[in-house]
């Protein structure tokens, strides 16, 4: 358990990243931020990248910012971060996610664009950037560019970055006012990785609700939205029968990831279960 | 007269330098020379060939020219001895089989040099279940074991099939209890110095049986095994994983005499998932003939145990069928008992003993019987426990174990009294009515505990433990050493042996050191496991210690001018009652080594015991309650009762963490913890991501009660309790799942009781 040999170059900014990237990716260089997924990859000799361009001293990556009505999350902000975020729906919403993530030595080293970037089925970032159709700025030596959530994740593990690009932010619309959100998700254990999770959200106009997302993971190779289930919720009265068809909705359009320890079967019901109590939530 | 040390909760003595960081462990030794195993990735295959490019120095079973093959023998039950080569020669038998070591100057570099062997293997179709190797046609995966079958024990009493016949009632149940590893915090690490001045070697790993060690490496080199010390410094837990030799142990002594250096191995978490030793995966069937009254008239057991493909030293592969076979009637009077218990190899990882060993498995057995034969008879599940517990003492059970005085019905009806279980069958109604589904279970059973030689030489153990001796010097100083045999490993026996110790002899706790863990230092001795040391080796310590008391009055009597009757120890003081004549014991000490010629009572103060007890039986009663989240088919242990007696106890505080951390690992079995192997024989829980240990999230607070029957077998009165913890849990807490699925006539007689297990367990109820 210690990794193959690498060389470590500790970078100042993010030319300077993406300069190196450019040059090293070809020899099987990648970006270390937190390290909480990349480096227990490589003390199992999974991952035996020759270089790391390590981005944690590049200044001013370290704190979310608000800005035109979007939450900036750069590449260096930690999970712990949103322990104690805005007291708006968002805010409300990431504090009351991140205590989901593994344990409190990892949210303080891991990072929300690394989570993002290394694309676990079961992380819970790239559901809630799902959810809000946030979107992802990569940079390269040969510019930047903005990739939505529906076109950043294509499978288990695997992005839409480019090997020389770095996930330089992720931008998270903040939701209108009188969003109402909630989430919910499955786990063996506390802090494991999830084999469900729902995060619902929508507003009420007139007692009817619009404006629905319903964004999954744990289930699928990505995490993705629920349209059928988002139609079905859409102009219909809130309430707990409501919320038991959605559920079953969710369960019934989902292909479940089969693990050898738990059968499509239970995921479906897992999903049914996490979607049921992320709607209540919402609506609570 | 003070009162005395034993019954009192100390602090640890052991504690302060282990929370502190302080404490010495076998990898924080600086070594010229670390290795890395390579392992087999195949469960079955010829070993063709290891290949090494120039430059890695790499040993294979070639070089160990000389060397022994590992081949524990029993005398008894048809045991077929298994050879284990210390490298594998021409076969690879599970994954991480040793098929060679790699030499580096640090752990990195010698993985970097592993990562650049190669083995050629001629892979083999695996036989990875019990069932799968006992079938017809099975192949050997040792030659000359019919049907891979190593061990076979049977019984019957002659009256067991007319009871059968007569019964009103009979009910019969299987459980499976899945694979499980020990998983101390600490894997397994050893570091071997060769000494070119005096051509000893010392061995400083991580063991619970130094001094056994010390013999089978001296015996598997060839080598006098006075050249041999083994040292276990701290010991970051055990519970049966150190308990027998690690093959990589004697490589490590052999590696440090062939280069006449230091050598080093730690082996990482993956390793031990994969290497270490495995336990349990063992299935259980008991069918019982029960009267109109609900009594037990005959037990019939059946006992298959997937033992993995070599057999372990000293216990061989034979431990967990045969106490299955020897203890599986419990706390339960079973007039009449018949048992077939074997022990079949496969391609998977060795198993070994494990706290609790096969009573986490025959306690489930028993319980779920007793459950299932309450709803039949229409019985709540108390009060048929309550017609069938053993009563009266001595009982003789139908394997012709003695069980010594306990408190099976108190127990029971303790927890009872605590658990308020009409209180709960309220709340369990109410909580039904709004899809809540809350689950209470209840498991009462015996502890085998502090036995002897005789109990392991029933078993026909070529090698046969039990008995402990001591060496209990008082230094000119009027300090006291306590040299054990026993090896504790975070039990606290340094804290407690001193208490049994200081009260023996009439003095204070902190004038008594507790060495262990040397073999250049102590008596030959078993180590600890078995819930045996308290009880062993601190009766050899009390025994030591009252003669070294009656050596210092003789000595107090002839300083004083009094009669050695008429003095008195107590706090470090001799005194002659009703006067005001004493003397502190360090100045006696003094006198016996620097003026022994004055008192004529011998030069020094060294005294030895030895203390070899037939055994006596611990008992408790575990209550849990729990929820089971029907959509997600989670379980929740919300409550956790331990009524226990466990004898005298000779340290309240340590008792109870004892009680706790075995609780902890028996939820553990109960809920989490297996070990997966893929049908052709791939380890697939090698990460703690993969096998689940339970963390503080999981374990509820547990709620730990008293009673205390002192033991006439054992010269404290204490009883052994290292292992109750793991042995109740497992039944209490499916007995409260099975309790909260009732409502959906669901059934689960497995663990751990996964969520996938409850789901399919519903499924096949019609849900």
């Amino acid at each position: 358990m210690k990794p193959s040999r690498f060389v470590h170059h500790p970078v100042r900014s993010v030319a300077e990243a993406v300069a190196a990237l450019a040059a090293l990716a070809p020899e099987g260089g990648r970006i270390l931020a937190g390290g909480q997924s990349l480096v227990p990859m490589m003390a199992f000799r999974l991952a035996q990248p020759a270089h790391l361009i390590d981005i944690n001293r590049i200044p001013g990556l370290d704190r979310p910012q608000r800005r035109d009505g979007q939450l900036i999350i750069p590449a260096c902000v930690r999970h712990a971060a949103f322990h104690q975020g805005a007291d708006d729906a968002l805010g409300l919403l990431l504090a009351r996610v991140v205590r989901h993530i593994a344990h409190a030595p990892i949210r303080n080293r891991g990072t929300f664009c690394g989570s993002v970037a290394h694309a676990d089925p079961s992380a819970e970032w790239p559901v809630v950037m799902t959810a809000l159709d946030g979107v992802a700025v990569a940079q390269s030596e040969a510019g930047s560019r903005a990739i939505a959530a529906a076109d950043f994740f294509e499978g288990v593990m695997t992005t839409a970055l480019r090997p020389d690009e770095m996930l330089t932010e992720i931008r998270l619309p903040e939701p209108p006012a009188g969003t109402r959100m909630g989430f919910s998700e499955h786990s063996r254990r506390a802090g494991d990785f999830a084999q469900a999770m729902t995060l619902a959200s929508f507003r009420l106009q007139n007692g009817l609700i619009a404006e629905a997302r319903v964004a999954i993971g744990g289930v699928e190779p990505v995490p993705r939205r629920l349209a059928a289930v988002e139609r079905l919720l859409t102009g219909a009265a809130p309430g707990p029968a409501l919320w038991r068809d959605a559920a079953d909705c969710a369960s019934a359009c989902v292909t479940p990831m089969e693990d050898g320890q738990t059968s499509p079967a239970l995921r479906r019901d897992l999903l049914r279960a996490t979607t049921r109590r992320a709607l209540a939530e919402a609506a609570a | 007269m003070s009162a005395p040390w034993v019954g009192r909760a100390l602090h640890r003595v052991e504690d302060p330098a282990l929370v502190r960081g302080e404490g010495r462990f076998t990898a924080d030794l600086p070594a010229a020379h670390h290795v890395r195993f390579v392992r087999s990735p195949v469960a079955s295959g010829v070993l063709r060939a290891v290949a090494a490019p120039a430059g890695v120095r790499c040993f294979t079973a070639a070089d160990l020219v000389g060397v022994a093959d590992l081949q524990p023998k029993l005398a008894l039950f048809g045991y077929v001895p298994i050879a284990q080569p210390l490298l594998a020669r021409a076969r690879v038998r599970y994954v991480g089989d040793l098929a060679a070591a790699v030499l580096g100057a640090t752990a990195a570099d010698a993985e970097d040099a592993a990562d650049q062997v190669t083995l050629d293997i001629e892979t083999l179709p695996p036989l990875v279940t019990a069932e799968a190797a006992m079938a017809d046609g099975a192949a050997e995966i040792h030659a000359g074991t019919a049907r891979n079958v190593v061990v076979e024990a049977a019984m019957a009493t002659p009256g067991h099939a007319a009871a059968l016949q007569a019964a009103a009632r009979t009910l019969s149940c299987t459980i499976r209890s899945h694979r499980q590893s020990a998983q101390p915090i600490e894997a397994r690490a050893a570091h071997a110095a060769f000494d070119r001045a005096t051509g000893r070697t010392t061995l400083t790993c991580t063991t619970q049986m130094p001094h056994l060690t010390r013999t089978i490496i001296a015996d598997l080199l060839g080598m006098a095994e006075s050249d041999l010390r083994v040292i276990a410094p701290d010991v970051g837990g055990g519970f049966g994983q150190k308990m027998s030799l690690a093959p990589e142990y004697a490589v490590i002594v052999w590696l440090a005499r062939h280069l006449r250096a230091s050598v080093a191995w730690a082996e990482d978490r993956r390793e031990n998932l994969m290497a270490s030793f495995h336990s349990r995966d063992i299935d259980v069937t008991v069918e019982a003939a029960f009267d109109a009254q609900a009594k037990l008239l005959a037990l019939r057991g059946d006992v298959r145990a997937n033992v993995g493909a070599y057999a372990p030293y000293p216990n061989t592969a034979a431990v967990e069928p045969l106490m299955s076979f020897a203890e599986l009637p419990g706390p339960y009077v079973v007039p009449d008992y018949a048992c077939r218990a074997r022990g079949v190899v496969t391609n998977t990882c060795p198993s070994a003993p494990y706290r609790g060993v096969a009573r986490p498995a025959i306690t489930l057995a028993m319980e779920r019987l007793m459950d299932k034969a309450a709803a039949a008879f229409g019985l709540p599940p108390e009060e048929i426990r309550r017609r069938n517990l053993v009563k009266r003492f001595p009982h003789t059970s139908p394997t012709g174990l003695v069980y010594d005085a306990a408190s099976y019905a108190e127990t029971l009806e303790h927890a009872l009294r605590v658990a308020d279980l009409p209180g709960f069958r309220a709340r369990q109604a109410a909580a039904r009515a709004e899809g809540r589904y809350l689950g209470a279970g209840i498991a009462t059973f015996c502890e085998r505990t502090g036995y002897g030689s005789p109990a392991f030489a029933a078993r026909g153990m070529a090698v046969t433990p039990g008995w402990e001796n001591v060496q209990l010097d008082m230094d000119p100083s009027g300090f006291i050493e306590a040299r054990i045999g026993a090896s504790p490993h975070g039990q606290g026996l340094a804290t407690t042996l001193a208490q049994i110790i200081a009260d023996g002899v009439g003095t204070t706790p902190d004038r008594v050191r507790v060495i262990h863990g040397d073999t250049d230092r102590t008596p030959y001795g078993w180590g600890t496991f078995a819930s045996r040391s308290l009880v062993i080796a601190g009766g050899a310590c009390l025994l030591a210690a009252r003669q070294l008391h009656a050596r210092l009055r003789r000595m107090a009597g002839e300083h004083l001018e009094a009669d050695p009757a008429d003095i008195v120890i107590t706090d470090g003081t001799a005194r002659v009652t009703g006067t005001d004549r004493a003397v502190a014991l360090p100045a006696l000490a003094r006198l016996a080594y620097h003026q022994s010629h004055r008192l004529g009572q011998g030069a020094g103060l060294s005294e030895q015991a030895g203390y070899d007890p037939a055994g006596t039986f611990s008992n408790a009663t575990h209550i849990a309650f729990v929820a089971v989240d029907i959509e997600t088919c989670a379980v929740t242990v919300e409550r956790f009762i331990v009524a226990e007696d466990a004898g005298r106890l000779i340290n309240p505080m340590i008792v109870d963490g004892q009680i706790r951390g075995g609780v902890a690992q028996g939820i553990a079995n109960a809920l989490f913890e297996e070990i997966v192997y893929s049908p052709d024989g791939d380890i697939l829980t090698t990460t703690l991501a993969d096998f689940l240990m339970p963390t503080a999230h999981e374990i509820p607070a547990i709620e730990i009660h008293h009673l205390v029957t002192e033991s006439d077998q054992t010269v404290t009165g204490a009883k052994g309790l290292g292992e109750g913890g793991t042995i109740g849990a497992p039944a209490a807490v499916l007995g409260a799942i099975n309790d909260a699925l009732a409502p959906f006539g669901a059934q689960l007689n497995e663990m751990p009781a996964t969520p996938q297990r409850i789901h399919d367990a519903l499924r096949a109820a019609g849900r």
